[in-house]
């Protein structure tokens, strides 16, 4: 590095002095740069005061219940003599598609993550870690276009179901979009394992599947949790592709050919036609607050499942 | 770990008598190998066939011509252009607000921030803030931005939104371009008398631009292809634009976007031609997956010419 040019150099046995607007130019970058540096819990809080304050009106409502809401299954918000709120069949929508999803997605991403991580060379490492990237890459909404037009397609070919759209549409593409994220942090949470465990258990002449079985699942059985806990958040918080796979009816499904609807699809769906500050509207606010906590819960318990593996080594 | 220097199971075998034990080992060290490269295959077979799939379908539409024109009857018909255009838009509207913040966050995260609870509160946050779902940040956008604000239905709105939803992405890259800058650079300019930022300024962020500028690059291809949080803050399904105009938006307009435009045209206009959607498809993944695959082509040669 150049020596600094501003800084003049003084009488001898003074330090040379730096200009007095380095200084506090200096000072007020560093404050800008605390302040970026808190944005983050800034946006979380802004995030839940902004979407609560929008919903809050709806609480104190006469037609609005929170037993009703969290448990009827009765979600009529634009008739014109009853107006109930029950979002229970949505719970069970989102619920369904989500759950559908991980237990598709888990087997194969862990499956992948050990491969990469253990038994393949350093070359098809790099292809399937770039694969696993752009495949996280995919919007959306390409994803529930392809749900919409392939996948309804290739369901009702094979299954005879009536609609395409449906769980076992949803849950496939949500799967598939699950596979990447939940790939790469369980692959993180592998190479976490210290090689030392590694070498002790090949010095005691075990095979890989071994060592993967016997040592490294135990060893990085949190990370693993926490990497499908966050494919559960995504899984949950995913709204397009959902909103385009899944078909539109509110209603408990009772097979996987059913059409359901999810919390976040609703939202979506709904919120171009609720009239603005409507009860309607704060309702959809209020499904947006229980998204935000259950999603919030998931990420704190991915947070602390982590956490738990730092305190044990 | 370097996986090569252990020694194939076949070979190591024979130099042993084998017992049954150690054949039954043996197999099971091969079906498991087999089992999960299956795995590993089933997950990338999707991805080949579905796209290949779609640019098949695609393919009558495909052409300059359709990213050059303007949707035309209604949607029906026509090209990308106003979809495409306003992107961009979106795009660099709301690069401009979250780099700077994010990258400046990831310095605070790596170079300033002790290891405490606020610490912790920061990293919780930062991950709640990527893991919170894209309709929540559509109803924070409608709230915040276009209500409480009184930004209106427009591309600002819009931008923020997708801003501050994005953001997560650049701060966790800059941390790890930031975190890879070895300590002993910065012990060695600390004991020159420099200040923490002149360290900064000089000798992490010069060693480290590149990684940040891929976690940018990554930003870009997560804010053009988001739907939902545009959706109810400044996206419309249509807007008139004249073809191959470049500036055809206000900052207060609202605008069209290329994944809305896919949304639209797929479930809400009837009677569209039928390539159309497909190829609307393609344009939106070309975007994303060749900024991403520049951002990884980027990272990769950064390695293989790092110096430490």
């Amino acid at each position: 590095m150049s020596p600094n040019p501003t800084a003049k150099p003084a009488a001898s046995i003074q330090r040379p002095q730096r200009p007095v607007w380095e200084v506090w130019s200096e000072k007020g970058l560093e404050w800008i740069i605390r302040l970026c540096g808190i944005s983050a819990i800034i946006f979380v809080l802004a995030i839940f005061f902004f979407v609560f304050r929008e919903a809050a009106p709806a609480l104190w409502s006469d037609n609005f219940k929170l037993g009703q809401f969290l448990f009827s299954k009765e979600w009529y918000p634009t008739s014109e003599v009853n107006v109930r709120y029950g979002i229970f069949a949505l719970l069970v929508g989102t619920a369904c598609v989500s759950g559908f999803a991980v237990l598709v997605a888990v087997p194969f991403s862990l499956g992948a993550a050990i491969f990469i991580s253990e038994f393949c060379g350093p070359r098809l490492k790099e292809v399937l870690k770039v694969v696993i990237e752009l495949l996280a890459a995919i919007p959306s909404v390409v994803w529930g276009f392809i749900g919409l037009t392939v996948m309804s397609k290739l369901i009702v070919q094979y299954t005879g179901a009536p609609v395409g759209v449906n769980i076992l549409n949803g849950g496939i593409i949500l799967a598939l979009m699950c596979v990447p994220i939940i790939t790469s942090i369980a692959e993180d949470a592998l190479k976490a394992v210290p090689d030392t465990y590694r070498e002790a258990a090949l010095a005691l002449g075990a095979t890989r599947w071994q060592i993967v079985y016997r040592v490294l699942l135990p060893a990085a059985k949190n990370g693993l949790l926490a990497a499908v806990l966050l494919g559960v958040g995504r899984a949950v918080g995913e709204t397009m592709a959902v909103l385009m796979a899944t078909g539109h009816a509110v209603q408990i499904p009772h097979g996987l050919l059913d059409s359901v609807r999810t919390l976040t699809a609703n939202i979506a769906a709904e919120l171009g036609e609720a009239p603005v500050h409507s009860e309607h509207y704060r309702v959809l606010f209020l499904t947006g607050v229980l998204l935000f906590i259950i999603t919030f819960v998931i990420n704190l318990l991915a947070d602390l499942v982590v956490r738990g593996i730092r305190k044990q080594s | 770990m370097n996986t090569e220097n252990i020694p194939d199971a076949a070979t190591t075998a024979n130099r042993f008598t084998e017992t049954e034990l150690v054949r039954k080992k043996y197999r099971a060290e091969s079906v498991a190998k087999y089992l999960f490269l299956s795995m590993a295959i089933l997950m990338i077979i999707p991805l080949v066939s579905l796209v290949s799939y779609v640019v098949y379908r695609a393919w009558p539409s495909l052409g300059l011509e359709f990213i050059l024109e303007v949707p035309l009857r209604g949607m029906r018909e026509g090209g990308v252009w106003s979809a495409l255009v306003g992107t961009v838009y979106l795009v660099v509207v709301a690069l401009s607000i979250s780099a700077p913040v994010g990258v400046l966050a990831a310095i605070y995260l790596n170079e300033y921030a002790k290891d405490n609870w606020f610490h912790r509160a920061i990293n919780l946050a930062v991950i709640n803030l990527a893991g919170v779902p894209s309709i929540v940040h559509a109803l924070f956008g409608l709230g915040a931005f276009v209500y409480a604000a009184k930004f209106g239905y427009s591309i600002l709105s819009a931008s923020l939104t997708l801003a501050i939803m994005t953001m997560p992405v650049v701060i966790t890259s800059t941390r790890e371009a930031l975190n890879a800058v070895p300590q002993s650079f910065r012990e060695a300019c600390w004991n020159v008398g420099a200040t923490r930022w002149q360290t900064i300024r000089r000798i992490v962020l010069p060693n480290s631009i590149s990684g940040v500028l891929t976690g940018v690059i990554l930003e870009v291809s997560r804010t053009a292809g988001e739907t939902a949080p545009i959706m109810f803050t400044g996206a419309v399904f249509y807007k008139a634009v004249e073809r191959g105009d470049f500036l055809p938006y206000h900052l207060t307009d609202q605008c069209m976007a290329l994944s809305l435009h896919l949304f639209a045209i797929s479930t809400q206009v009837p009677d569209v031609k039928e390539s159309l959607p497909f190829a609307t498809a393609v344009v939106l993944l070309l975007v994303v997956l060749s900024v991403n695959a520049t951002s990884i082509g980027l990272r990769t040669w950064l390695r293989s010419r790092k110096k430490w």
